[in-house]
């Protein structure tokens, strides 16, 4: 298990938004968190490496409690890639270079630099490595917060709707990437997802929040439309084409 | 498509070289401004005999008086003071994530002015004359500088606490800036007017900044706080960067954000207010040399901090010298000629809404 979340529970001033969130995952493995808008999705994301504090429960990472863990200690085995990334005057290289801030004491060395380098290559950004990424796009700054995580050398990818302002194509080499890395740098991904389509083609493992806890999880097989209609409120059919899951709203 | 192995990083290390090149080649020029600035004036020294008596070689007694006793410390002051509100403005404008960010559009110079006055005058930390070359001497330069803090400090916190409610634009935030400026501004006038009414010239002292003003005691202490403020900063390089990125971002690299924001703003308030004491409030060199600088290196705070500094030196200095030179043989105050290219260029930030 790289991932065991227990009993997590957290309130925003004095409101209860997450309750009894308890789940696993295995090592390289896609987690997709789904859910209506609002049901604390999110939260739950930036609970799992504390940039929320959570009121209770335990969230083990490769058996270390993540919670008595320093944030720098976090930074170093989780890497979180919010839904934006700020734009700023440096390169895609400098960006994606910061993803070794937790590594590193004073300043960079040449070991830095090449693994920034076949990070790039990894994810073929080589064009943009040395724009800056203020003039990039929507996608390709998603690509550049993705291979800054990832540079980061973690164990956990921790994804906040990484798809959510991108054109078809981007959404599926976002997520192409993401499965790429999971697979090959021996590594898990959390992602928050409102594409349900996207998550059944993508991740391994699904959880559907309602009402701040969970209301169902498990694999693809775990989920009937009843999961969906009841968690949404919208009747569907789930087909299957060339393999792949498809939802329809009936 | 994959090329061979450090093909980009030597790529990248070129372009980080050439940002190296720029801060060398700033470096280079504010040495041979230094000491032009130095040889221009009322009597006008060669260059090379400045160079010479900067070196230790007595030329004469003359040049020896001229150089140590007034042009130097002069210019010193000008560099510090240049390199101090610069990086106060890059940092302020990285934690607060507002490019319109600097001690005088945040009302900190003010708050400054208003405390180093209030030492003065109320406090009894220096002593008002009605020269205007010399309109106050400061006794205490420890007591002026902690009150001048202290001032700076209650707007440090005011907007800090602005910038944690979501929703507040960089314009909103510089606007409330504004507003505490001119509380702070009323607030040091009406001192002095109440202090002694025919004093009428150290009005004008803490409202137009002058680097001629500053004794080398006053310049050792201003240039402690700077240098050691400037230590902290390019240790907090990284943070800033990973700050730029997204609060989010940077806390999921493991910054604590809160405190490099605090801490920051604190420092560069210390740096604000130890140079404003001094000389007065000196407008917008810490909005328009980073600007510049950013421009020329980028964003990137390991070279941004180091070139702001100069570009900050570069810039105050060389408006120093030409209020010297503008109506010889009388001075300008240095602050009159930052304001005259300070607004327009804060104009058009505004209006360009991120960077020039």
């Amino acid at each position: 298990m790289i991932l065991e979340v227990n009993g997590v529970e957290f309130q925003y001033q004095s409101k209860e938004v997450l309750r009894d969130i308890k789940f696993h995952l295995k090592k390289n493995e896609i987690l997709a968190i789904l859910g209506p808008n609002g049901v604390g999705k999110t939260t739950l994301l930036k609970c799992m490496n504390a940039i929320l504090k959570p009121k209770n429960g335990t969230i083990l990472v490769d058996k270390e409690d993540v919670l008595k863990l320093e944030q720098i200690d976090i930074a170093r085995r989780m890497g979180y890639v919010p839904q934006r990334c700020e734009p700023a005057r440096l390169t895609a290289f400098d960006a994606i270079l910061l993803g070794r801030m937790p590594h590193i004491k004073w300043n960079i060395s040449h070991e830095d630099v090449m693994l920034v380098e076949a990070t790039i290559k990894k994810l073929h950004l080589e064009d943009m490595a040395l724009r800056y990424i203020d003039e990039l796009s929507g996608g390709e700054l998603q690509k550049v917060g993705i291979a800054r995580a990832i540079a980061q050398n973690p164990k956990l990818l921790l994804l906040d709707e990484p798809t959510s302002s991108l054109d078809l194509k981007n959404q599926l080499e976002i997520l192409n990437i993401v499965r790429e890395v999971v697979k090959v740098e021996n590594v898990s991904a959390v992602m928050t997802m409102h594409d349900l389509n996207l998550a059944f083609r993508y991740a391994d493992k699904f959880l559907f929040l309602k009402n701040g806890t969970i209301f169902a999880a498990g694999s693809m097989g775990d989920i009937t439309p009843q999961v969906i209609e009841e968690v949404y409120g919208v009747p569907v059919t789930i087909q299957n084409y060339m393999d792949v899951s498809v939802v329809i709203p009936v | 498509m994959n090329g061979p192995d450090g093909d980009i990083a030597q790529r990248y290390r070129k372009h980080t070289g050439r940002k190296n090149t720029y801060i060398l080649s700033g470096t280079v020029l504010l040495f041979i401004i230094l000491v032009l600035s130095i040889s221009t004036g009322p009597v006008d020294i060669p260059p090379w005999e400045v160079v010479l008596t900067l070196s230790g070689q007595s030329i004469s007694h003359r040049w020896d008086s001229i150089i140590w006793n007034i042009r130097l410390p002069q210019v010193l002051t000008a560099i510090v003071a240049g390199a101090g509100l610069s990086v106060a403005g890059v940092v302020m404008q990285s934690i607060l994530r507002n490019p319109l960010g600097s001690p005088f559009t945040l009302g900190i110079s003010n708050a400054a002015a208003f405390g180093a006055a209030f030492s003065v005058m109320i406090l009894g930390a220096g002593t008002t004359h009605s020269s205007i070359s010399d309109a106050v001497t400061i006794s205490n330069p420890y007591i002026t500088t902690a009150v001048a803090f202290l001032f700076s400090i209650i707007v440090t916190v005011i907007i800090l606490a602005f910038s944690r409610f979501r929703g507040v634009t960089p314009e909103v935030m510089i606007l409330v800036g504004v507003a505490m400026g001119s509380l702070f501004s009323a607030g040091t006038m009406f001192l002095q007017y109440f202090a002694d009414d025919t004093e009428l010239a150290s009005i004008v002292f803490w409202t137009f900044g002058d680097a001629s003003r500053a004794s080398w005691e006053e310049l050792a202490l201003m240039t402690v706080i700077v240098i050691s403020s400037i230590i902290y900063f390019t240790m907090n390089r990284w943070n800033y960067n990973a700050i730029d990125a997204g609060d989010e971002t940077a806390k999921g690299l493991g910054v604590n954000v809160e405190r490099t924001r605090i801490n920051g703003m604190m420092a560069a308030s210390i740096v604000t207010a130890v140079i404003v004491a001094f000389l007065g409030v000196i407008g917008f060199v810490g909005l328009i040399c980073p600007h510049m600088t950013r421009r020329i290196i980028g964003d990137d705070h390991r070279f941004l901090i180091t070139g702001s500094m100069i570009m900050g030196a570069l810039l105050l200095l060389c408006a120093d010298t030409a209020a010297r030179m503008i109506i010889d043989p009388y001075q300008l105050p240095v602050a009159v000629l930052t304001s005259f290219l300070g607004a327009p260029t804060f104009i058009y930030l505004i209006l360009k809404g991120r960077r020039i």
